[in-house]
Parts: structure tokens; C-alpha cells; sequence
């Protein structure tokens, strides 16, 4: 198979411009013709499904939540980028493509990642009049803060609740469109298999989530936004219910996979406390600004932290990046905390994690100030740990967090099935071998806002669609794989005695692959 | 720890409900409580009898998807903490623990400790949003928020909809969420334009949802789990007040509620 990401030729600067320029319409008039389906609801599903209605289209947006506001988009905490400069230094379109694509270690594609910095003004734009309540400055200016893998100030934030107030912007702004007519959408529902009819994804099949009934959906394309597959590790940052079904289905109908391999483990996690932990809690990286990590210089040191002396104590990160600091990326941090527990340095009664602290961020700008830059955080690790991060630095470590790999797309944001586009952590494309934080949810709300409005529509235009029957062969076939593979996942389902749960089952091979 | 769990079960809307007891032994403080009924029901589903359903997804309190009432208290004992984070350490060793869910006529249930929380998106989509589809917004820095304003906006925003505040409250009233929602956006300057009608659209849906009145108890900013105070609702009524008076030509023009359209109620 050849792939072709169809990225149009001559500078990257103008590849956007001119592929908008190339693409087909559809006629204001065409676009309620065309009915469009949305698998999942994140910030790209969300996004995608208010952009798409507004324009028109006829849009079923599908989510496995009760609501589309569940999305575990809503767990981002930091922030999201921007290259808007406005605290003037240095930033520009070109240093987010660059630092984008260097933290990636240059292997995302260089077109999208250029499109992605150019769109990111935009976002901001469009949140802010969304109503989403942003940082400010007192005289009323955005605020900006720095993270991790930057030098320059581009995140913009709400509190550590940054993907909760974006998320429910866009949440907001499809439940317009629910009003409006144009979304219809289909909660408790979950996408068990994709539907290809002459090499074309039309359709999918689907499991309503109360009754276990299946049901076939129809459409003109199909647009997946759910969500990456940090879950095949069981223990990860990622919600209970983002299992991967959709990409998985998607890949074995025949959309190819890139880069499985490209698993971010995110440095700033609460560490493990026991084998009945069903999920690990993620303590955002913004906390880096104000935190210096350490752990003892002596070897299996179990002093409380209060008790050993500053100079017995190895800021690493510190020592070994004196540029960067406490601000590495994420891959770095996180590869030189799993070094120090390796050397047996590590802190907590499992001797796997590192300390973040605050003292002297606490001392030097006073805790207020360090309370309302971080306090739902601090609030969140001293309900989980009983510990005061006030008073004695927080204990992090590693934790699969985000997957930068994802089905392949081409420019367009279409896999290499025609008719299934692909958007969000669902993609491969824009983030390389490692992501930058703050990026994620700029990703997300480009592919959804910005960029599938018009490719979804140039390939609406481009192409023919048969009516297709539910009675079809092949829709009849996927049916029955579907109704198969339920029946030999759990023995219950054939009247069997269920011996083992699923969530069982998810935890053995999740300790298996990592 | 030791526990006696005393769950509501209930296999749909239209069956039966009853309590059913389980001793749990071998409970670690550190645990949440939906991690121990994750251990229930393993040991449930071994035995070959129904688990346990209860809805959780992000499992680090801010999806809004889990919730019960734990002892005649939504969320349980601890202040501003949902159950997902709400850990075992903060119960008695042989405490019987009653847990049930949330139980309001607007929320019909589903299943044992699930219920159909679709109102709320239907609040929502009657007027819990900013008018502004995608590219037609202005520079963000054009629009000038001060950062009290912010903050106060912020402060209503972060409700996470897992609709505590109704199970909580003696009226069945979900005043909390729709004032967290229309003093969110009525703060902000860019939520302005659309003030009154949001009031009076919310205010339409909610009461056509069969939520109760609000009578000013206070419950349900007690059990929030992201500590939403009252004073969204005295915004709520003075926006609905005010908004009811200035259109009281049109009242008729307001929107029909969107209970009929959505034929999706299970």
C-alpha cells in the first residue's frame, strides 16, 4: 500500500492556505443532506459535532458516557498553547511549530504541526468568546503561564481545571446545535465495529450500553475522536471507560496504525499504593513551575523529607539540565525519575517515586499566591494521600499518560480508509515520539474547530453516496463478527458461568504489556 | 477495615428495589469507595451473581459521572470530595455503610445505583452556552475580563454536573446547577448579550424537567463537591426577575422546553 499524506507542495507556511484553496464545497444548501457520524465527545468529537452542526451537516455524535460532558478531555489540567506572544517574549508561530516538533524529537509530520501553531490563535479566540473563564491579569489581559518543554509563556489556563472549562465549551456549544436540530446525540452508547462498503467507511455499529441491544448506524463519513489507548497498560492517567474499542475496530477493518510504540509516561503522577488500584491520579505538570523535584544523594535514605539537609538532597533535574531545570519535557523528567528509583534513591514506602517541592516557592512568593495557582491540586493530593503538600514536599512518579501513536491520518485528517477521518489522541500525526504538555488540548480542538469543518467537507463534495440499505451483505456481516466477538469476550453473554471479570482480564495483560 | 455494605439494588426503572447487605473484609484505608465496590464486585461476579452497577468514569473527581449517597449523605461524609476520591480511610472499621442513588423525580433511575441524568443536558442546551459558532470570534485579549470577574465565573464554572446538589436537596430542586451555570456565563461580559433570555429558558427547562423549587435550604451546597455556593442561586432568581420583567410583553415568545423532542428517555 502506498500512503500518501497529501500535503500540498511548495513552503509549509502556505500549505493550509492553499489546501483550503484546493478543496471542494458543499453548497450551503447540500450540507443537510449529508449525515455525518461522531464517535466520542471529548474536545475534538465536541468541537467537531458544534462546528460540523453549525455549518449544517446532519450530525449523531455517539459517547459511552451518560453525557458528552463526561469526556476525559474534562481530566486536563495545565493548559493549553498558544503562540500568541502577548507576553512578547519571543514566541511566535514558528517557535510552537519548532518547539512542537523538536519535543517530539522530529518525528511528527511537519505540515500538520505547522497548521496545528497557526490555528492555535484561533482557539484561544474562539474559547474566550465561548465564555470559558480564563487566568487574567487585573487590568483584565489573558494570563500566560510556562510549561514544561518551553522557554517562553504560551499556556493559557483556567486554574488546574483547564480541559474541564474548554471541554465544557465546546460541550455548550454542541448542546446549541442538539437545540438547533442539527446534532442528535446518543449517549450510553458505545462504537463496537466500523462499516466499509466498496472500500468506503459509511457507517458504524453500535451497543447501547443499558440494554445491550446493537444498532446500525448510516452516514456519509465517519468521524472518530476517541480518544488514545494508554488504558492496554491498565494502570494509567486515562478514565475507566476509554478502552480503544473504536481505533481497534477501525484498524482491523483495515485503517492502518502508526507509531503504536509512542506512549508518553507523564512524570507527575501519585505513585501506586496497591493492587486493587483501579486508576493513577495525575498531579498536572504545571506544578514543575513552582516544584523542584529531588530525592536523597544517599542510597536507600528513608529519612522523612524534613529531616534531610539540604545539601544531602540531588535537585537532578536541576543538575543534570541546567536550562531547562525543573521544566524538562515530559519524557525526560520522567525517564530520570525512573534512573534515580533504579539507583534505589527513590522515596516512599515503595521506594518508586521522587519528591516535588514547594518550600521554596512557598517562601519566596508566600503560600497565597502559591494556593490559588495550585490549590485544587494540592486539595486533590491530600485527599488521596492524607499527606499536606503545605508542609512537606509531594511524592510523583511516572505514569502512562498519553499516547502520541494512533491510526494514521493523511493531512486531512482521513485514515486510509476513505470516508474515516480521524482527530484528536485517536491520530498519529501531530506530536511525534513524545508531546509537549499544553498541547494536547491545542490538538484536539484544531482538528475539531478548524480543520475537519473543511476537509470532511471536500470529501463530502469529491464523492458519490449510494443509498445503503440495512439489509446490506456486508452491514449484515459486521453485525454478526460484532455479536461474536460480545459472546466469546464474556462467557455470560453465552449463558456460560462468568469466571473471570473483564476488568480481571484488562489488568492481567496490562500488567503483560507494560 | 471491616465494612457492611447496604446497597440499593434495583434491576431496572420499572422492577422492584431493595437493599441488599455484603460484608467486606480486608478493605485498605487507602482505597476509594468505588475501588471497593470494583472489589465486591469481582468477588460478585465469581460467585456468578450481578454486579454492582454504578456509573465512574474518570475516577478523579471531575467527570461528574459517579455519585450515591453514602449513609443519608450525597458523596459521603468528607466536605468538597466526590466518591471516586473519597477514601476508605475516612469510615470506622465495621461501619455499616448504606449507600443508595440519588433519588429525585428527575432523575429516573436506570439501574441499582445508576439514574438518567439527561435533564441537566437539557438545561443546558436551552440556554447554557455562549451564541458564538466556530471562527466568528473575535481576538481574545479584544474582550476585557477583570480578574474578580474571572475568578467569580470561574468559581460557578467549576461545577462538574454529577448532580449531588439534587439528591441532596428535600425538593428534588436542581437550582444549584442551573444558577452555577447561568452566574458562569452572566458574569462574564461576553455572556451578557444573551443574560435574560438564558434565565428564562433555563429557568423554563428546569422547572419543565420536574426538578422541585428551591427553598433556600442549603443542602445542596453542603454535599457540592466542588463547593458552588448559594449565591449562584441569588443570581439565578435576580437574572429571572429581572429578565421576566423586561420581556414581560414576549413571555409567550419563550422556547417551548425540550423535554418533548428528546425521545431518547429511557
Amino acid at each position: 500500500m502506498m500512503l500518501n499524506a497529501n500535503i500540498p507542495s511548495g513552503p509549509i507556511e502556505q500549505a493550509w492556505d492553499k489546501a483550503r484553496f484546493d478543496m471542494k464545497l458543499v453548497s450551503p444548501a447540500n450540507k443537510r443532506r449529508h449525515s455525518l457520524i461522531v464517535v466520542g465527545s471529548g474536545l475534538a468529537g465536541a468541537s467537531a459535532s458544534a462546528s460540523l452542526g453549525e455549518l449544517g451537516y446532519n450530525v449523531k455524535c455517539f459517547c459511552f458516557q451518560d453525557s458528552p460532558r463526561r469526556a476525559h478531555s474534562i481530566a486536563a489540567q495545565g493548559g493549553i498553547n498558544a503562540a500568541k506572544n502577548y507576553p512578547n517574549d519571543g514566541d511566535s508561530i514558528y517557535r510552537l511549530f519548532y518547539d512542537t516538533l523538536k519535543g517530539g524529537d522530529f518525528r511528527a509530520r511537519e505540515a500538520n504541526v505547522y497548521r496545528l501553531a497557526q490555528i492555535s490563535v484561533k482557539i484561544i479566540d474562539q474559547c474566550v468568546a465561548q465564555g470559558v473563564p480564563f487566568a487574567r491579569e487585573y487590568g483584565g489581559l489573558l494570563a500566560n503561564r510556562s510549561f514544561g518543554g518551553a522557554q517562553v509563556s504560551r499556556t493559557f489556563y483556567a486554574r488546574g481545571q483547564t480541559g474541564q472549562q474548554l471541554l465544557l465549551g465546546a460541550y455548550q456549544a454542541l448542546e446549541r446545535q442538539v437545540y438547533a436540530g442539527t446534532v442528535t446525540m446518543v449517549p450510553r452508547t458505545e462504537m463496537l465495529d466500523l462499516i466499509v462498503i466498496y472500500g468506503q467507511a459509511r457507517g458504524i455499529v453500535a451497543r447501547n450500553l443499558v440494554d445491550g441491544e446493537l444498532s446500525v448506524h448510516i452516514a456519509d463519513a465517519v468521524i472518530l475522536a476517541s480518544g488514545g489507548y494508554g488504558n492496554v497498560y491498565y494502570l494509567s492517567t486515562n478514565a475507566k471507560g476509554s478502552n480503544a474499542t473504536a481505533i481497534w475496530r477501525a484498524y482491523k477493518r483495515g485503517a492502518l496504525f502508526a507509531n503504536p510504540c509512542f506512549t508518553q509516561i507523564h512524570p507527575t503522577c501519585i505513585p501506586v499504593s496497591g493492587d486493587y488500584q483501579s486508576k493513577l491520579t495525575l498531579m498536572s505538570e504545571s506544578l514543575r513551575n513552582d516544584g523542584r523535584i529531588w530525592v536523597p544523594k544517599m542510597k536507600g535514605d528513608r529519612r522523612s523529607p524534613n529531616q534531610i539537609p539540604e545539601d544531602e538532597r540531588d535537585y537532578y533535574l536541576e543538575r543534570r539540565y541546567p536550562s531547562f531545570g525543573n521544566l524538562v519535557p515530559r519524557d525526560v523528567a520522567s525517564r530520570n525519575a525512573k534512573q534515580v528509583c533504579d539507583e534505589d534513591r527513590g522515596v516512599g514506602k515503595s521506594g518508586l517515586g521522587v519528591y516535588l517541592d514547594f518550600s521554596d516557592a512557598i517562601s519566596r512568593l508566600g503560600e497565597k499566591i502559591i494556593r490559588e495557582r495550585y490549590g485544587n491540586l494540592f486539595n486533590m493530593y491530600q485527599r488521596i494521600t492524607d499527606e499536606d503538600p503545605y508542609k512537606g514536599p509531594m511524592r510523583i512518579y511516572p505514569a502512562i499518560h498519553y499516547t502520541m501513536g494512533g491510526l494514521w491520518v493523511d493531512y486531512q485528517l482521513q485514515s486510509t480508509i476513505p470516508g474515516l477521518f480521524v482527530l484528536g489522541e485517536a491520530n498519529f500525526s501531530d506530536h511525534g515520539a513524545n508531546r509537549l504538555g499544553a498541547s494536547a488540548l491545542m490538538q484536539g480542538l484544531a482538528d475539531g474547530y478548524f480543520i475537519i469543518p473543511y476537509t470532511v467537507g471536500n470529501y463530502l463534495a469529491a464523492n458519490r453516496f449510494a443509498r445503503v440499505d440495512e439489509s446490506r451483505q456486508e452491514i449484515q456481516n459486521t453485525v454478526t463478527t460484532v455479536r461474536e466477538t460480545i459472546i466469546n469476550c464474556s462467557p455470560s453473554e453465552a449463558g456460560g458461568p462468568s469466571i473471570r471479570s473483564i476488568a480481571s482480564w484488562a489488568k492481567l495483560y496490562g500488567s503483560l504489556a507494560a | 477495615m471491616e465494612f457492611t455494605l447496604k446497597i440499593w439494588r434495583q434491576k431496572s426503572h420499572n422492577e422492584k428495589g431493595e437493599f441488599i447487605s455484603y460484608p467486606m473484609d480486608n478493605v485498605s484505608p487507602e482505597m476509594s469507595m468505588l475501588e471497593c465496590l470494583d472489589v465486591l464486585n469481582e468477588t460478585l461476579m465469581v460467585r456468578g451473581e450481578e454486579p454492582v452497577a454504578f456509573d465512574h468514569d474518570c475516577r478523579e473527581g471531575i467527570c461528574g459521572s459517579c455519585g450515591f449517597v453514602i449513609n443519608g449523605v450525597a458523596h459521603g461524609p468528607e466536605r468538597a470530595t466526590i466518591v471516586c476520591q473519597l477514601t476508605m480511610r475516612h469510615f470506622r472499621s465495621g461501619e455499616e455503610l448504606i449507600i443508595e442513588p440519588w433519588r429525585a423525580e428527575a432523575f429516573p433511575l436506570i439501574k441499582d445505583l445508576i439514574v438518567d441524568r439527561r435533564s441537566f443536558d437539557r438545561i443546558i442546551e436551552a440556554g447554557g452556552y455562549i451564541s458564538v459558532s466556530t471562527a466568528q470570534a473575535p481576538d481574545g485579549n479584544a474582550i476585557l475580563v477583570g480578574k474578580d470577574a474571572a475568578d467569580q465565573a470561574m468559581d460557578a464554572a467549576v461545577c462538574i454536573g454529577c448532580g449531588a446538589c439534587v439528591a441532596a436537596c428535600p425538593n428534588g430542586s436542581s437550582a444549584l446547577f442551573t444558577g452555577a451555570k447561568i452566574a458562569h456565563l452572566g458574569i462574564l461580559p461576553q455572556g451578557k448579550p444573551e443574560r435574560d433570555g438564558r434565565a428564562l429558558h433555563m429557568v423554563a427547562q428546569m422547572n419543565a424537567e420536574l426538578f422541585g423549587n428551591c427553598t433556600n435550604i442549603g443542602e445542596c451546597t453542603g454535599v457540592c463537591p466542588k463547593g458552588i455556593s448559594l449565591e449562584v442561586i441569588a443570581i439565578m432568581n435576580r437574572d429571572y426577575l429581572h429578565a421576566s420583567w423586561k420581556r414581560r410583553e414576549a413571555l409567550e415568545a419563550t422556547i417551548p422546553p425540550a423535554l418533548e423532542r428528546n425521545t431518547h428517555r429511557t
